[in-house]
């Protein structure tokens, strides 16, 4: 005798817990196994890209902001960084260096928001109070040096807004030891909890050559064993004059990429102690840059690309010789990496959905931009 | 004479026990924002002491929803019916040598039988509901509370087979006659016990059947306002019910010097057990349901097996 059974369709989101933002998966289920999985974005979109068209090329800054919302320094320099190429202007050197420490900052803090709320994903509840406390000492950081905690603006077209505060370097010194000791101490917390490694050890495999096909970039990637990150593939800004590594793992599990991102933080703040030790005195912007109807890059076109904490983030602009851009395009890191999802979930039960959406590290800001 | 002295000690232990859920819930919230490195809450009252207080007089004046779609009848059912058993089984819970309502002679048997009724209540909640994620929530809490059900019997048959008693307060002299508390001679038990109660309870880690991060709220997801603090006052309950249990059963019930009374000792334990139980939930990820099943049936189930053998042959070789 067999019992009938039936497939039930399941609206996951857009309001629900764990999708972070806005984001909707329509699910297929048979019991608690997931058969097929479309996911439905848009629900944030802006327009963003057509909006910077009608913009003068500084006015655009604060809107790459909003695009992901956790890294908002890097989408600000990658914009920046594609105009002065456009440019072709001469950037300050401590600009430079201010550039690198609120990016590399702020990929520390945008991990640890990723690392609470996978987290709590889990079902772990005090994890997300501690990454945010640590957050919270980095937010400090770069509220005082832009001003704000979240949407910085803070990079400008030929250097930064504003130069480090008195004692700011000093600050920034003391909050990485601080930092390093609480991520050591979340190995301690959660790295070696079973259930934790129970629930993430071989799920949501993607292998090395899934990853190259799709597109991923970033910590999943290099969770598959790809060794490729830009900050060394095609040194940026000043990255070259760092030491440090690039964490690969070749697992390609949740738990790979879970510690390809721990490790990504003790490196970025390798990079930090670096670059407080070595940071000039001087200008920091480029004499035109405070004049923004003077930025009128020649004709041309520009693709420009780096590493954001959720992977290689590209900005192509098309320029007429105006005070606006003719095109804006953006490669949002995200946008790309949440497509797999749907080949990802099939087969999988229910409980391993928020495993695998959470180790992408998906800012819905971002998908839909 | 007897029906008017139990009305009144249920009455007594009614308004008690919804003292006691006020503070364990408070309790619960200050142990889990200190391991959070926060204050927990603070606004209402000193200490917070009024904030349960506040939350459930807000829920009281909530609008009474039901959605359209629900099964009317079953849906306004199925809290009541997840209460009354957590409520049902403090009858023979004895508190102290002279405190207690009934001595039943099969008083554990009637506090197991009675108090798996409670997964009565969520299945018919869940089904009631008529919501996907309340129906899976209900789903996982039958699954899980069935499997997890033979294992914490199993641990208690230990201790009864040493008692050679199902009564508690038998069981209790027990173990002041050997001057000893049975989680030393039944730890194997004790561990499965507690491992199973927590599960039995839908507690983190073990809190699937309303996993916040997959199930939004599990099978109380349609309810809202009385209903819903109709389902907090049956978790809690049953809470501290088996709290109660493990009191009794494995840390000697009101036995403890003699400079506190026996229900303040009695008291204390079991509040060792609900920190513990707030203890993990604010320390670990949640399972997951196949590993939760798996770990049930594979693990607890041949431990506490191993166990009975253990004791038996032990109990017929000290005669």
């Amino acid at each position: 005798m067999s019992i009938r059974t039936e497939q039930m369709t399941l609206n996951m989101g857009p309001q629900h817990p764990s999708t972070h933002g806005v984001f909707r998966l329509v699910l297929t289920i048979e019991g608690e196994t997931i058969k097929h999985a479309e996911p439905v974005i848009g629900y944030l979109h802006r327009g963003s890209e057509k909006l910077a068209e009608g913009l003068l090329y500084t006015q655009f800054i604060p809107y790459t902001d909003r695009l992901d919302y956790l890294n908002a320094m890097t989408n600000n320099y990658i914009y920046c960084a594609g105009v002065e190429e456009l440019l072709e202007w001469e950037i300050p050197e401590r600009a430079e260096y201010l550039r690198v420490l609120v990016m590399e900052l702020n990929r520390i803090a945008s991990h640890l928001v990723w690392w609470g709320t996978f987290m709590l994903d889990l079902g772990a509840l005090s994890p997300f109070l501690y990454a945010f406390r640590d957050r919270d000492l980095i937010l400090d950081r770069l509220n005082e040096i832009s001003g704000a905690r979240m949407t910085f603006n803070y990079v400008r077209i030929g250097g930064v807004k504003w130069d480090a505060p008195d004692g700011w370097i000093e600050r920034v010194k003391e909050t990485v030891k601080e930092v390093r000791e609480n991520i050591k101490e979340y190995d301690t917390l959660v790295t070696g909890n079973e259930i934790f490694q129970a629930r993430t050890i071989g799920v949501g495999k993607i292998s090395q050559k899934e990853a190259i096909n799709w597109g991923l970039s970033g910590p999943i990637a290099r969770g598959s064993g790809i060794r490729f990150d830009l900050r060394k593939e095609e040194p940026y800004s000043i990255y070259d004059r760092f030491d440090f590594d690039i964490p690969t793992f070749q697992e390609g599990d949740v738990y790979a990429r879970y510690k390809t991102r721990i490790a990504e933080m003790h490196e970025s703040l390798k990079i930090i102690e670096q670059a407080c030790e070595q940071i000039p005195e001087g200008e920091i912007i480029h004499k035109k840059g405070k004049r923004i109807m003077m930025i009128k890059p020649p004709a041309g076109e520009v693709y420009k690309r780096c590493e954001a904490s959720k992977g290689e983030i590209g900005v192509y602009i098309v320029s007429n010789g105006k005070t606006q851009p003719y095109r804006v395009k953006l490669r949002r890191p995200s946008f790309v990496n949440v497509q797999i999802l749907q080949e990802l979930l099939i087969d999988e039960p229910i409980a391993n959905l928020v495993a695998i959406f959470g180790s992408l590290d998906v800012v819905l800001g971002e998908v839909d931009a | 004479m007897d029906l008017v002295f139990m009305i009144i000690y249920a009455v007594c232990l009614m308004l008690l026990l919804l003292g006691a859920v006020t503070y364990a819930i408070l309790f619960e919230r200050k142990v889990i924002g200190y391991m959070q490195i926060r204050i927990g809450p603070n606004r209402h009252g000193p200490w917070g002491m009024l904030q349960t207080i506040a939350d459930v007089s807000k829920l009281l004046m909530k609008e009474d929803v039901i959605p359209k779609a629900a099964d009317r009848p079953i849906f306004i059912l199925a809290p009541v019916i997840a209460f009354v058993p957590s409520f049902a089984i403090y009858a023979t819970i004895s508190w102290s040598e002279n405190i207690y309502a009934a001595d039943l002679n099969i008083g554990v048997l009637y506090f197991i039988g009675i108090s798996s009724i409670t997964t009565l209540g969520v299945v018919m909640g869940g089904w009631a509901s008529n919501n996907k994620y309340s129906l899976m929530g209900a789903m996982r809490s039958v699954a899980q509370v069935i499997s997890y059900e033979i294992p914490l019997v199993l641990s208690i048959v230990g201790v009864v087979i040493l008692a050679g008693s199902l009564n508690f307060r038998e069981i209790v002299f027990y173990q002041e006659s050997i001057g000893l508390w049975l989680i030393i001679p039944q730890f194997l038990g004790f561990i499965v016990y507690m491992i199973a109660a927590i599960a039995e309870l839908n507690r983190s880690p073990f809190d699937l059947p309303e996993a916040e991060s997959e199930l939004v709220s599990g099978y109380h997801t349609e309810y809202s306002g009385f209903r819903y603090a109709f389902f907090m006052l049956a978790e809690y309950t049953y809470a501290i019910a088996i709290s109660a249990l493990a009191t009794t059963l494995f840390l000697g019930g009101w036995l403890g010097p003699a400079f506190l009374p026996g229900v303040v000792w009695f008291l204390l334990k079991m509040c060792v057990f609900m920190f513990i139980w707030f203890w993990l939930r604010a320390t670990l990820p949640r399972a997951r349901v196949d590993h939760l099943m798996g770990f049930g049936w594979k693990v607890l189930i041949p431990l506490a097996l191993l166990n009975i053998v253990i004791t038996s042959i032990i109990k017929v070789w000290m005669g």
